[in-house]
């Protein structure tokens, strides 16, 4: 019986101390002090160089935390367990995240950097007036090719190249309605927002003549197949192309003539922020020329800065890959909430277009 | 009296379980399939499903979870009677279920590597002289690693039933003249028959609904049932269409139970 008392009074003690421990090392962190700011972020998006450098100009601490889907990170806001003060959603899902509630309004007087972004991509339609949130990074849908694997005397400039019957069984795609049934709707000329039920059956029969090229329908195992020359062609985001081309350097990327998606991911305030000031400072700092220059050399996707484009080095801003010129940037298009009837019949005829066989 | 309490104590999790885990969802699963897209009661899930493309997407569900099964039949009858037959059988049995303690998304990756353009069974076939062809996103693939999948489960039952087989009955027919194929046509097959059925539904079931294999094997150029209710769910939040494909999945199940006979007969 004593032995038993001893052997309980250990643990609490044990208990006790590793409760004091914790606190202590929260404290330290800075978790539980009023001088830290969590910033949930898509994983490997940002040079952590510029979080240190952020902590040291301002003495907050930053708690960094990545997902990797919208809809993921949506989630975990609506569930408020962790308080996220910065987060970086897709331009739809700005939209959705203001329909629910969950975003705070912008204090413009605390951004005085946002002169320094290109005016072109400000006040769209997803959130006029940039209300709820500012453009961190943007880019396209298009087409990576891998030009030692074409066969010879074809060329890639534009969705239609993608029917030549040269490219047999050579085509990835990628597994979205949206951007499929885009691409018909673009090879045809009509926008990518169409839903005119005749037009949108065109684009779909249209597709359908493309069955005897694609060779799979993927996710983001298009990335592997691509570096490991399983194919010769995949449509996807010029963000993955920067990631095929940056492990295969025989791999080129290029924005379809006909135009094509623009798809943004943006910074915004979610509600159960608590350091809604230091978000303020952040998201400021972010947009400073130099800093968002030394980020978009890190992270290789299109930057929305601007003032960072003197920073950054000339091949890089160049690059029409991913800087098109302003004719071709005039035919992107932002995708618009179709609304849920519309999408269920994109979805429906991606559907009959998977179902199709050559 | 205090017995009759005891059990029915010990019925609480096996009832709660039931009725939490089993009823529950499938009536949740009934509910949803009468709400159309805007959330409005409707029968128009129901109609959709009997048009050109679900009805064809079933038959193909239907036709691969076919092939799946019937494969595994052959290749797991053979090799359960023989490991029924070696000395060490529970541990050349084990050996053979190890990998299904691997995950399924693992495997798949994995296969992706082998049957790639210059992945290893291409350079097999290059070295053997019928050259390398593509494997991947193929029919041929896609029922292959199903195949290598499902093996485990197809194994375990029959395994079982060989190995609680009578021998003093083999003798008996050998004794009474039966020539080797009669002794297992007459009484080792009908005698197995019940590990024969549980495997089939084990195996048959789960590949009517396959979905993740779909695509990173058969780069959906495969479109099953299980395909559809991913795409309901997660992308175009249709759960009503999700639902009622569910339902007609869960109808076909237990229609086959039914066939296949659900019952036991003896052990």
């Amino acid at each position: 019986m004593k032995n038993l008392f001893r052997a309980f009074l250990a643990i609490v003690i044990v208990s006790v101390i590793l409760i004091v421990a914790i606190n202590r090392l929260n404290a330290s962190q800075g978790f539980s002090g009023s001088d830290t700011l969590t910033v949930y972020n898509w994983g490997d998006y940002i040079d952590e160089e510029l979080i240190s450098r952020f902590q040291e100009e301002t003495g907050i601490t930053i708690i960094y935390e990545t997902f990797d889907s919208n809809e993921a990170m949506m989630t975990k806001i609506q569930q408020g367990g962790t308080s996220y003060d910065v987060a970086v959603p897709s331009e739809y899902m700005v939209e959705k995240m203001v329909e629910e509630d969950l975003l705070l309004e912008l204090d413009h007087s605390l951004l005085p950097n946002m002169q320094n972004l290109d005016e072109r991509f400000l006040d769209m339609a997803f959130d006029p007036g940039n209300r709820y949130s500012l453009p961190y990074f943007w880019g396209t849908v298009g087409i990576v090719f891998n030009p030692t694997l074409l066969p010879e005397g074809t060329e890639i400039t534009g969705w239609d190249d993608l029917w030549n019957p040269a490219f047999e069984n050579q085509i990835l795609l990628i597994d979205g309605a949206r951007e499929i049934m885009g691409m018909g709707l673009n090879t045809l000329g009509y926008s990518l927002n169409d839903t005119n039920p005749a037009r949108l059956q065109e684009a779909l029969d249209k597709l359908k003549e493309l069955t005897p090229n694609v060779k799979a329908i993927v996710g983001d195992e298009n990335k592997l197949l691509m570096q490991n020359e399983e194919a010769a062609i995949a449509v996807g985001w010029s963000g993955d192309a920067a990631d095929i081309m940056w492990e295969n350097e025989d791999i080129d990327y290029v924005v379809p003539e006909e135009g094509s998606n623009l798809w943004f991911d943006n910074f915004v305030i979610p509600k159960t922020a608590r350091n809604v000031e230091a978000a303020h400072q952040f998201i400021n700092f972010m947009m400073d020329p130099e800093v968002a220059a030394q980020n978009t050399e890190y992270v290789s996707y299109s930057t929305p800065n601007k003032a960072a484009l003197e920073f950054m080095p000339e091949d890089m801003v160049e690059d029409e890959r991913f800087y098109p010129e302003p004719e071709l940037t005039e035919l992107l298009e932002v995708y618009e909430n179709l609304g849920q009837q519309n999408l269920a019949y994109y979805n429906e005829l991606f559907l009959q277009f998977k179902m199709y066989r050559k | 009296m205090e017995n009759k309490v005891s059990k029915n104590l010990y019925m609480i999790p096996y009832a709660l379980w039931i009725i939490l885990f089993v009823i529950a969802p499938i009536l949740l699963v009934l509910y949803y399939s009468f709400f159309d897209i805007e959330g409005n009661f409707s029968l128009v899930n129901y109609k959709n499903f009997f048009t050109p493309v679900y009805l064809q997407m079933t038959l193909s569900s239907f036709w691969y979870a076919f092939l799946i099964t019937a494969i595994s039949l052959l290749v797991a009858y053979p090799t359960a009677y023989l490991l029924t037959r070696t000395k060490h059988k529970h541990l050349w049995l084990l050996l053979i279920i190890v990998p299904s303690w691997i995950n399924l998304l693992l495997k798949a990756y994995a296969f992706i590597g082998i049957f790639g353009a210059y992945g290893v069974a291409n350079n097999f076939l290059e070295w053997i002289g019928i050259g390398s062809r593509q494997l991947l996103f193929t029919d041929f693939s896609f029922v292959f690693v199903s195949v290598y999948i499902f093996i485990p489960f197809m194994i375990l039952p029959i395994f079982n039933a060989l190995d609680n087989l009578n021998p003093s009955l083999l003798y008996a027919a050998k004794d009474l003249g039966a020539s080797g194929w009669t002794t297992f046509r007459r009484v080792v097959f009908p005698l197995t028959i019940d590990g024969v059925k549980s495997g089939i539904q084990v195996v048959f079931i789960p590949a009517l609904s396959l979905f993740m294999l779909t695509r990173l094997i058969a780069g959906n150029r495969v479109i099953t049932l299980g395909t559809a209710i991913e795409q309901h769910f997660l992308v175009t939040q249709d759960w009503g269409m999700g639902s009622t494909i569910a339902v007609f999945l869960i109808l076909i199940m237990f229609l086959f139970m039914g066939l296949t006979g659900f019952r036991k007969r003896g052990a």
